[in-house]
């Protein structure tokens, strides 16, 4: 794998790991039984990020409101960093992202991939794709009526 | 002279126990869950997130609950608790293009790619109670159909072929914030955008109406309207690149505006924006006419006094945290302020009275 595969493999996770349920995080994350010594490089933090908005869509950058956001980074015994940006204010969820984070740059990558990455990209895809079929569902079929004329 | 009055405290303690009391109402019936307000209040989590200007369900729910569902109390309370957290930077701006959409429609075109998707709308109910509700109503699983795979493309690309519609320049200049620097006129529209949405939703309504009913009349119609979800991608300094760090639902309306040229702009449709936080979209509606009718100047429109287009007064009373705060604050001892004025009409009267009676001699 090179640098920018290794780099969007990453952006994938932690992207997955920031909107994941919490609850649903936490449950794959003691059932899979990790429980790697570390220590923190930043504690759980809670704090907003400022969410910015576009003029027409396409234009010019506005401030639209902020969203609250836990942070965390975390170092494994052998060195390893790991880093957990999640959505909301749950500190437990900030470190456990921040856990996986650093196992998947360790060879336990594929197992922690497959215990807990991967169910959850299924589910979340899942649960897009139900929203969606329910949206479509209220499409509208527009028929134009026969006249009478002739 | 100013005299210092104590007094007040354990009255101020009742009180507080008083309302907690009221807040939780007829103990017989069960009390409502944080979770409950959530879910099944959505469309009020929904304001108190964009007017507190803070996208996070479960405490706008939080403030709902102890603000006994009084909506403007409820965002104060989440416009005080934003200001505790830090802040650890800016999103990249969200890519409305990429919702993932549960509703969309426009009101003039009806063929546009991807069609007309009504979502969870209260259009086309008859408003009438519906009395099932009182008793516990099942609810059954709404239908499904193949949903749409790629992303739902804005209908203005498709209505611009001709070039008739206004452009928006795209740039990413840092825009003003005026939660960290005080609002100050002239205000550009990213700034005006900023105080729009984050807007008491009576008040921009009230706005918009006033255009339609001509007030400014800036002839809009809804290019699109559009709900769903966006992801939220923020650069992420300790790593070098950006990462999605949630997702966020969004209502998005962009109208055009005919428009039959000024001094400086040819005949052409212009444009209104509104984008606010969760499903809202009758303050996205506001949002985009008020937007249009505050770019009068940008476009070589002419003044015509209008209260919409005047930014000094849009701007200077949307915000109903603002709004309340002096407004209500005249509610508490103005004591002394008030025995000056009483001095002052005893002796205006008294003056008055000795002048009648000169008069009259």
């Amino acid at each position: 794998m090179n640098d920018t595969a290794r780099e969007n493999d990453r952006k994938t996770w932690m992207s997955l790991l920031a909107k994941a349920p919490s609850g649903r995080l936490a449950a794959l994350w003691s059932e899979a039984g990790y429980a790697p010594e570390h220590s923190f490089l930043r504690t759980p933090e809670q704090g907003a990020v400022m969410v910015q908005g576009r003029t027409g869509a396409t234009g010019a950058p506005f401030n639209l409101g902020e969203m609250t956001v836990t942070r965390c980074a975390a170092k494994l015994a052998d060195g390893t960093v790991g880093h957990g940006y999640v959505q909301g204010r749950d500190k437990a969820k900030a470190v456990t992202a921040a856990l996986i984070d650093a196992l998947m740059q360790t060879d336990q990558a594929p197992e922690v991939r497959a215990a807990i990455l991967t169910p959850l990209a299924h589910e979340a895809q899942r649960a897009a794709e139900v929203k969606a079929a329910k949206a479509a569902a209220t499409k509208v079929e527009f028929f134009t009526l026969v006249r009478g004329e002739d | 002279m100013y005299v210092a009055v104590k007094g007040g405290e354990r009255a101020i303690d009742n009180a507080h126990a008083l309302l907690a009391e009221k807040r939780r109402g007829d103990t017989s019936v069960v009390e409502l869950s944080v979770a409950q307000i959530r879910e099944q209040l959505s469309l009020a989590v929904n304001r108190v997130m964009a007017e507190g200007s803070l996208f996070d369900p479960d405490l706008a729910a939080l403030a709902i609950k102890q603000a006994q569902g009084d909506l403007i109390e409820a965002i104060f309370l989440i416009r005080a608790y934003r200001t505790t957290l830090p802040r650890f930077g800016s999103s990249r701006p969200i890519e409305t293009g990429q919702m993932a959409c549960t509703r969309r429609v426009s009101a003039t075109f009806k063929d546009a790619p991807g069609g007309q998707v009504l979502g969870p709308t209260f259009d086309y109910t008859h408003r009438l109670l519906d009395f099932k509700l009182m008793a516990d109503g099942e609810v059954p699983e709404a239908e499904t159909a193949p949903p749409r795979t790629e992303p739902t493309p804005h209908i203005m690309d498709f209505l611009n072929t001709e070039g008739l519609i206004e452009e928006e320049e795209a740039h990413d200049d840092t825009p003003p914030d005026l939660t960290r620097v005080p609002l100050e006129l002239p205000a550009e529209r990213p700034l005006r955008l900023q105080s729009l949405t984050r807007g008491d939703e009576g008040f921009i309504l009230g706005m918009a109406y006033s255009t339609q009913r001509g007030y400014a009349r800036n002839h809009a119609f809804v290019g699109e309207l559009r709900t769903g979800t966006v992801p939220v991608e923020m650069e992420i300094p300790e790593l070098g690149f950006a990462i999605e760090i949630g997702e966020i639902e969004v209502s998005e309306c962009e109208t055009v505006n005919q428009f039959k040229g000024s001094k400086t702009e040819p005949p052409q449709f212009t444009r209104g924006y509104g984008l606010i936080f969760g499903q809202s979209e009758r303050k996205a509606i506001s949002m985009a006419l008020v937007d249009r009718a505050l770019r009068w100047k940008e476009l070589g429109e002419d003044d015509v006094g209008a209260p919409a287009q005047n930014e000094e007064f849009v701007l200077y009373h949307a915000d109903n945290i603002q709004a309340t705060g002096f407004l209500e604050h005249i509610k508490l001892p103005h004591y002394v302020d008030f025995q000056a004025e009483l001095e002052l009409v005893r002796k205006m009267r008294a003056e008055a009275q000795t002048g009648l009676q000169e008069a009259a001699e």
